[in-house]
């Protein structure tokens, strides 16, 4: 079960993703996250990571559709605090944070 | 490598729903806690056998659903396998599959990785597939002793 909740400041977007985010949560975090950008149309978008207590591949593709997403609205994403288990994802993935 | 010698085994059949992969995940690491993993082996192989359920969930059964089952077995020494195994449309090329960022998926929103992080999490990896059968994952993982 994952979560997530939004923190909006001009210009900017905040994801706080909590819980574990698997093929399941995406699906309902993806349409959560792109409803978000959609009304406020960020220039950056951060996706925080310190809650989240399991991640599989399925937040690797998140990660990347979100991108790709952003990116055709002429925006940019990032990473933040990304736990040791959500990292080694990453890093297999060649996604470079911050 | 000696004959290994299972001490115990358990097995769950689940329907091909994603609600499911946080099921076989819990029953993972609850069998699991006989061995007193530490919490990242314990990460790791959550974290494979989540992929090779996922698979089985997003591809074995397109447009429906069926079953997918779950064998853990404990052998002596500290090794863990788990094989997951579904009766849907089975893999034509299984070579293929296991590339990297190969994804038969939405490339929009499936990373293509699975197979990759099923190969670094665990110590072994097999993948038996017969189109119109199904796909049977074996993983393999021995755990350190605790220092």
């Amino acid at each position: 079960m994952a979560k997530v909740h939004f923190v909006a400041a001009p210009g900017t977007l905040t994801a706080y993703l909590t819980g574990e985010i698997d093929h399941h949560a995406a699906q309902a975090l993806r349409r959560e996250i792109d409803a978000q950008v959609d009304i406020r149309l960020p220039e950056l978008l951060t996706l925080d990571f310190a809650g989240v207590t399991f991640m599989d591949s399925s937040g690797v593709g998140l990660i990347l559709g979100r991108s790709r997403r952003i990116g055709a609205l002429g925006g940019q994403l990032t990473i933040q605090s990304a736990p040791t288990n959500v990292r080694r994802m990453l890093d297999l993935a060649h996604i470079h944070y911050v | 490598m000696p004959k290994l010698v299972p001490v115990n085994q358990t097995r769950v059949t689940f329907l091909s729903r994603s609600v499911n992969e946080g099921y076989a995940r819990a029953v993972l690491a609850a069998f699991l806690t006989q061995l007193d993993p530490t919490v990242p082996q314990l990460a790791d192989i959550k974290t494979a056998v989540s992929e090779a359920v996922t698979n089985c969930i997003v591809h074995a059964y397109p447009g429906t659903l069926g079953p997918v089952q779950m064998d853990i077995t404990l052998f002596e020494g500290g090794v863990v396998r788990v094989v997951v195994r579904d009766r849907g449309v089975g893999i034509e090329d299984v070579a293929r599959a296991m590339e990297p960022l190969y994804t038969t998926g939405d490339p929009e929103e499936r990373a293509g990785l699975g197979f990759a992080v099923m190969q670094s999490f665990m110590d072994s990896v097999r993948v038996a597939s017969r189109p119109g059968h199904g796909t049977r994952v074996t993983l393999v993982r021995q755990l350190e002793r605790r220092a």
